[in-house]
């Protein structure tokens, strides 16, 4: 809730410093007009609010998980370490009440630490001490160095000489002391505004994890060797889907038996979505290749059969009918005319079904799979390990782009005629 | 026997709601070689569909076309077509597009290179043949049409409204271009237009069509093309006669669609 209400408070502190500082210098043809609430035409992204957007995201994330790329006094208050100190009054049967101090060493979890020495102190209720990790909690038996233990009616009845009792806590300034049912104190360590690595890993946590899978591989194969499997999966697999895909796309353009055919198929099978077959394709052939590169087939076919067939059926019929008037033949026709005109349905239909199998093969790498990214971060995720969770995240949202991008310069390069007819 | 001859043609087709529609009735016409014909008629009259018969996209309900002795019965790069827009493959160039129909036939650049070059200066894209076609403009993109369909040589040339997507100045100059080219070709043309200038203008023969049944109203027998062959179509078109035409034309049609209106109204 704060990170977000930080969030907002950068979006506006920053629109207006930009909007102050950056004064109109340019006078282009968009500026010049003055009707630009409602002309889409006149929006174009801010620069600045793109580059402050991703610093924004950086630097929150960086404040609240103690980064290093941030500096110090930009971080949110972090967890309390070192040496935490309270004072318990206990009660024992016939016998005065007596004070004693417990001192709690707070460590970073994962590094040594060793429990602090304490003097014993005077009185039947001794000093205690003991370690909790930050983020943590311990519980702390402070009745057993005591002279007079639980069998001896001992009972604790103030913290820092507030009262007591089991079920309740008393705030201190190294933390919250609470007492459990039957009467032990359990000592939970302030923690601050930031998130435990193991929820969210600092940034450079997540590169230096990156640069150790990179050179040392996780889970007996590469990095390169998971995210080109994946990789290896969706293109074989469209390519397969687009090679079966395209042709029964033509015939269903062309033919009215192969479009009453194919029509009910389809137009079923368009619907469902692929991570639905995952199951059936697991029962059917296994979690191997095979398995997912059906499944990643299935997933392009579709796509690209319907793509093909607008593409063909996009045909103006004036364009037929001139070829025909110029003397051509029905081969002649599809070759120089029908397939050309359809190539930029089927271009936009390959990015569709490059996007759908990417995350369709992720996605049935989560569920079971020996290699690739999504069962890369599938594992790590049941080991806790967040920052190769993220970082699998950020691999496998680069790639999508990438792809995207890739596909995006072919089809300029290929039919740049798009959209032109 | 030379030329194209039209014998009783009668288009009617059917309707999903089970009713018909008598799209063309009893046309029957005869154009000799190197003739020019505009046709002309309220939306309706059934045009498109007679110049659709006549390239052979359409199988007429009854009747036959005859063109130089032999009956038509589908599409033929003897018989070539202008459409109004969007006909070109903007896959390809401007001189791809050309040399179309010389290629679709299997010959070679050296037996169309030259011929496809000269229409290319005819029609003043010679500057422009490796461009795209979506580069163009729209009076350009019909110059392309004009010499694709020119470079493939065929007896009848067919334009379905060819100038109508064009703006006033540039429709003008291509009415021009059309005359020069049915001059220095001496092809058979048949030109369909919405606009009674361009009949006046681009028909040695006239024909006005009325509707419900598709048919031949009225034919006229003109000198403007004639005399609009290099000349300036704007002297063309204050010659006392050419007003006269026009205004007896426009009249006709101007009837006709009355005549329309009514029967809707007083079938509603």
């Amino acid at each position: 809730m704060i990170v977000f209400a930080i969030y907002v408070a950068i979006f506006v502190a920053s629109f207006f410093i930009v909007k102050f500082v950056a004064r109109k210098t340019i006078t282009d043809y968009t500026s010049l007009k003055t009707v630009t609430f409602g002309d889409e035409s006149a929006v174009t992204p801010s620069r600045i609010a793109s580059v402050i957007s991703i610093l924004t995201i950086f630097l929150l994330w960086g404040a609240f998980t103690g980064s290093k790329i941030v500096p110090g006094f930009l971080h949110a208050p972090g967890p309390f370490l070192g040496d935490a100190q309270f004072t318990y009054t206990a009660e024992a049967d016939g016998q005065q009440a007596d004070d004693a101090t417990v001192t709690v060493r707070v460590f970073e979890v994962g590094t040594d630490v060793e429990v602090p020495e304490i003097e014993p102190g005077d009185g039947w209720a001794k000093n205690d001490s003991d370690t909790v990790g930050a983020w943590r909690s311990g519980l702390i038996r402070v009745d057993r160095n005591d002279e007079f233990g639980r069998d001896a009616g001992h009972k604790i009845v103030a913290i820092n000489g507030q009262p007591i009792e089991p079920g309740a806590s008393v705030q201190t300034e190294f933390g919250r002391v609470g007492m459990s049912p039957k009467g032990t104190l359990n000592f939970e360590p302030n923690k601050g505004w930031q998130m435990e690595p193991i929820w969210l890993p600092p940034p450079e946590a997540v590169v230096d994890r990156l640069g150790e899978i990179a050179s040392e591989g996780y889970r007996d194969s590469t990095l390169w060797e998971h995210l080109g499997y994946s990789l290896f999966r969706v293109v074989v697999g469209f390519l397969i889907g687009a090679a079966v895909g395209i042709p029964l796309g033509y015939a269903m353009g062309l033919s009215n038996w192969f479009r009453g055919w194919f029509d009910p198929i389809v137009e079923f099978m368009r619907p469902v979505p692929p991570l639905a077959l995952i199951p059936l394709v697991i029962i059917w052939a296994g979690i191997g290749e095979t398995g997912k590169i059906i499944l990643l087939f299935l997933a392009a076919l579709w796509i690209m059969a319907i793509a093909a067939r607008s593409g063909v059926s996009g045909v103006k019929i004036s364009k037929v009918h001139a070829a025909y008037s110029l003397g051509a033949s029905k081969w002649q026709i599809m070759r120089h005319v029908i397939i050309p005109n359809s190539l930029p349905d089927i271009f936009t239909g390959a990015r569709v079904a490059m996007g759908v199998c990417w995350g369709t093969v992720v996605a049935a790498e989560l569920v079971a799979a020996e290699k690739g990214a999504g069962m890369m971060i599938m594992v790590a995720s049941k080991f806790q390990l967040t920052d190769i969770v993220i970082m699998g995240i950020i691999l496998i949202g680069v790639i999508g782009f990438g792809i995207d991008m890739l596909m995006r310069a072919a089809e300029r390069a290929l039919v740049p005629w798009k959209g032109k007819g | 026997m030379s030329g194209l001859s039209i014998n009783n043609i009668s288009m009617r087709f059917d309707l999903p709601n089970g009713g018909s529609v008598q799209a063309l009735k009893d046309v029957s016409l005869d154009l000799k070689e190197g003739e020019l014909m505009s046709v002309l008629g309220p939306s309706g009259c059934g045009k498109t569909t007679l110049l659709n018969i006549l390239a052979g996209f359409l199988a007429p309900t009854e009747g036959a076309i005859e063109l130089n002795g032999h009956k038509v019965t589908g599409p033929d790069a003897e018989r070539g077509m202008v459409f109004q827009q969007g006909a070109l493959f903007e896959w390809m160039s401007v001189r791809d597009n050309v040399s179309f129909g010389p290629r679709m036939a299997g010959k070679r650049e050296a037996e169309w290179g030259s011929n496809v070059d000269h229409l290319l200066d005819v029609v003043g894209l010679q500057d422009f043949k490796e461009k795209a076609v979506y580069e163009l403009s729209g009076g350009m993109q019909q110059r392309v049409a004009l010499a694709r369909c020119l470079a493939n040589d065929p007896d009848v040339i067919l334009m379905d409204e060819p100038l109508g997507a064009l703006d006033a100045l540039t429709r003008e100059k291509m009415q021009g271009l059309v005359l020069k080219l049915w001059k220095e070709t001496g092809k058979t043309i048949i030109l369909i237009t919405h606009s009674v200038e361009e009949a006046l203008l681009l028909g040695e023969r006239l024909l006005v069509m009325a509707p419900r049944p598709g048919r031949i109203h009225t034919e006229y027998r003109l000198p403007f093309a004639e005399m609009g062959v290099g000349a300036d179509l704007r002297e063309v078109k204050k010659h006392p006669d050419f007003n006269i035409k026009r205004e007896e034309i426009l009249g006709m049609i101007w009837d006709m669609e009355e005549e329309i209106m009514g029967r809707t109204e007083a079938a509603s």
